[in-house]
């Protein structure tokens, strides 16, 4: 088996192609080209390996990279709905736009979107002790972006938007984790339980090296999202539902 | 104006003369009921649960424990639960939270349906000499199979075959997550369950590392929350069920509050120690038929095919048509909840008034699923107020393959139904993370009560089946014609398609 094996995607169902690129893994390959993808759900779902890189030449489907643990997928192309979705290990770049709950339930790993994402980004992300999630989108993000979060680090950087997340319920029912949004958005897009917290150097270094991943990925020279200022939103309340109930 | 305080809702008493002074109700009760002054052990009724545990730990019956009759003024309206429900309200402005199962005063319905039995011109069978087939296979069946012989005659089986869970009894034991209840009160029922030929629910709590020798037994959940899922855990199942609703509270997401969270619970759910495990009301990635067939069809691909994969919802006005879109989701089982499905926490509007009653909720799935000719596609679990095997070999014969047990197994572990479990200082040692108090179930001797509970189940449907001139539960399965109604209306009996008594074949 060569480090490097190409796949040809066209006409192939989902499962035969992840049978395919299980089998490759197994066999030793360390990076897996997939010509022609069209709409495949499902690639690389649950697949383990920390070495391995799927390079996507193609739009994948739904839930690439789901409960994936380890592996670096690649997507030039757009990405449909809930790239990472519940995803325990790995990275996915995609070089385009993906579609709605990006990163769903993702507690490790990190996805990097260039371009827009849609609703519900990063909701119900979460992490556990070394697992940290970070989701990164170039462009922005529709409604609902981060509802639920329980960890992890959600950075949008707006490149050519004036408001990165111009609609409402940003962090609803957030309780742990954080959100970063270049720029600023108007406080009624906040949700319930979500606060706007201080932007300093600390919080600037701590987002720094995912920026960079991200313009060393999709080669952006952009000085100004280093520099530029940020709207941090985290929980108002490690607790927000905790005063909602009483006993019988 | 403050309201004062309400009457305390139990009276106990304690016997002076028998009581030696052991100190064992003081030591056992977690609520701070008694206390010693002296030589005397005194009592606060008003701490009191019910929870029975005193009684059972004296030594010398020294105990009474009787509900308070009603200090109020009777009403027939205005019940003491109606009138002290606004008190609390009135004083807290909040959601009022319960536990255990529905406690409204409506008949269950398998109280008014009568099994049949055999009598002279059709012979019952003996299942103390017979082969009784009780064995369940959960999960998809194909329409036909297709074979071919070989040429040294041996058949050969063409059609593939889904993968099915092997249960040597159609009673299986529901989800209750690590968190909810002890890890001891886990161990005890994944062991029952294990040596009983069948399986057990994790909940959507995670899967313990002490579990693990159990897990070809156990069926993995994977819930809004996503706790604990990762693709490990997902291989560990024996089948994975998605849960979309539960009959305690459908429509309504699950709540572990973080003091509950400590460092074993986060190091299973995987959430960091007091962090709020948060189950929000929808999976954010189902907001319909397609999107769970997406989720269904991610589990599999996930785990290779290799597992069946589950739905459970809770029964609910449309429950047939929603049951019969999860047919066609890929899913190999609907798991159905009724409205008296237990919990440990629930607001108490949704657990008492919420749903429908899994009898009428079966059938209609049923009938519903057989309309379609997709009953085959799937097999159907009923679960929510599974009492004892007459309420299972019901549920079958009304269409269930198999049924799901909760409170029934908490009992069998010593759970007197208090419905205080939300407190977290379950005196049995089930719904408690507290050491001392999960201390007191020794999974490695309790196992064997579940185990008990199933296989004296077991026995009772083989009897009952037997009495019925069937010996194969796949011939009770849907049967009807095995059950009457008794004091039934008639619009009910006909969404459970059964006869009124005196009526014949």
């Amino acid at each position: 088996m060569t480090e490097t094996v190409t796949i040809d995607a066209a006409g192939l169902h989902y499962t035969p192609l992840n049978q395919m690129i299980r089998s490759a893994v197994a066999a030793g390959a360390k990076e897996i080209v997939l010509n022609n993808v069209n709409g495949h759900r499902f690639i690389g779902n649950g697949l383990r390996g920390t070495d391995v890189r799927l390079i996507i030449n193609g739009v994948p489907g739904g839930d690439l990279g789901m409960f994936m643990s380890g592996p670096t997928c690649i997507v030039h192309a757009n990405a449909e709905h809930a790239p990472g979705n519940t995803m325990d290990a790995g990275t996915i770049y995609i070089h385009g736009n993906a579609g709605d709950a990006v990163a769903h339930s993702m507690r490790g790993g990190e996805v990097y979107v260039k371009g827009d994402i849609g609703y519900r980004g990063g909701i119900h992300m979460k992490e556990y002790r070394e697992k940290k999630p970070v989701l990164v989108v170039g462009g922005h993000a529709r409604a609902f972006l981060g509802e639920y979060m329980a960890g992890g680090l959600l950075i949008i950087l707006g490149i050519g938007k004036t408001c990165p997340v111009d609609e409402r319920g940003i962090g609803t029912g957030i309780h742990g984790g954080e959100i970063y949004i270049r720029g600023d958005v108007p406080d009624r897009h906040l949700g319930i339980g979500a606060t706007k917290k201080p932007f300093g150097a600390d919080e600037r270094e701590r987002i720094r090296p995912y920026i960079e991943k991200y313009c060393m990925e999709f080669g952006i020279t952009d000085s100004s999202l280093f520099e530029d200022e940020y709207v941090r939103i985290g929980p108002a309340s490690a607790r927000p539902f905790a005063g909602k109930y009483t006993w019988e | 104006m403050p309201i004062g305080s309400t009457p305390p809702k139990f009276r106990v008493r304690i016997d002076q003369d028998q009581c030696m002074l052991c100190e064992q109700c003081i030591e056992n009760c977690p609520y701070g009921t008694f206390r010693r002054e002296g030589n005397r052990i005194l009592v606060n009724s008003r701490a009191c649960t019910g929870c029975h545990r005193c009684i059972a730990m004296c030594p010398r019956d020294a105990i009474d424990l009787e509900e308070k009759p009603v200090a109020y003024r009777s009403h027939p309206i205005w019940t003491r639960e109606a009138r002290e429900a606004i008190f609390n309200q009135a004083k807290t402005g909040k959601i009022v939270l319960a536990g255990m199962g529905n406690v409204l005063d409506v008949p269950p319905i398998f109280d008014r349906l009568l099994l049949d039995a055999c009598q002279v011109t059709n012979p019952s069978i003996d299942p103390l000499r017979e082969p009784m087939e009780l064995r369940t296979y959960i999960g998809k069946k194909p329409s036909r199979v297709e074979v071919t012989t070989k040429p040294d005659g041996d058949i050969e089986l063409l059609t593939r075959l889904a993968p099915n869970l092997r249960c040597e009894t159609p009673i299986m034991i529901g989800h209750m997550s690590y968190g909810a209840i002890s890890l001891n009160a886990q161990l005890s029922l994944a062991r029952g369950a294990a040596a009983q030929g069948t399986f057990m629910g994790t909940g959507e709590g995670g899967l313990h590392k002490r579990l693990y020798p159990y897990q070809d037994h156990m069926i993995v959940q994977v819930a809004s929350g996503r706790f604990g899922v990762d693709i490990d855990y997902l291989e560990r199942g024996a089948a994975i069920e998605i849960k979309i609703g539960q009959g305690a509270k459908p429509g309504i997401g699950g709540h572990l509050p973080g003091e509950k969270v400590d460092e074993s619970v986060s190091g299973t759910r995987m959430i960091p120690v007091s962090s709020d495990a948060i189950s929000p009301a929808p999976h954010h990635d189902i907001y319909s038929i397609e999107d769970l067939a997406q989720l269904v069809r991610g589990l599999k691909e996930a785990t290779e095919w290799k597992k069946p994969v589950f739905v459970k919802i809770a029964a609910v006005h449309n429950v047939a048509a929603i049951a019969s879109g999860i047919a066609r989701s890929s899913a190999d089982a609907v798991v159905i909840d009724g409205f008296r499905g237990g919990t440990g926490a629930a607001p108490r509007v949704f657990r008492d008034h919420v749903g429908i009653p899994i009898e009428a909720a079966v059938a209609a799935v049923d009938e519903k699923l057989r309309k379609h000719g997709v009953r085959n596609e799937v097999s159907v679990i009923a679960s929510g107020g599974i009492r004892d095997s007459a309420d299972v070999t019901k549920a079958i014969a009304l269409g269930a393959d198999a049924v799901y047990i909760g409170t029934a197994a908490l009992i069998s572990l010593g759970c007197r139904v208090c419905g205080n479990c939300y407190r977290g200082l379950c005196p049995w040692g089930i719904a408690t993370q507290r050491p001392d108090l999960t201390a007191r179930l020794d999974p490695d001797i309790m196992w064997e009560n579940v185990s008990n509970l199933i296989n004296g189940w077991t026995l009772e449907i083989a009897e009952l089946m037997g009495a019925a001139g069937i010996n194969s539960i796949e011939s009770l399965r849907g049967n009807r014609d095995r059950l009457r109604g008794y004091m039934l209306d008639e619009n009910l009996m006909n969404v459970l398609d059964v006869k009124t008594v005196g009526a014949g074949a």
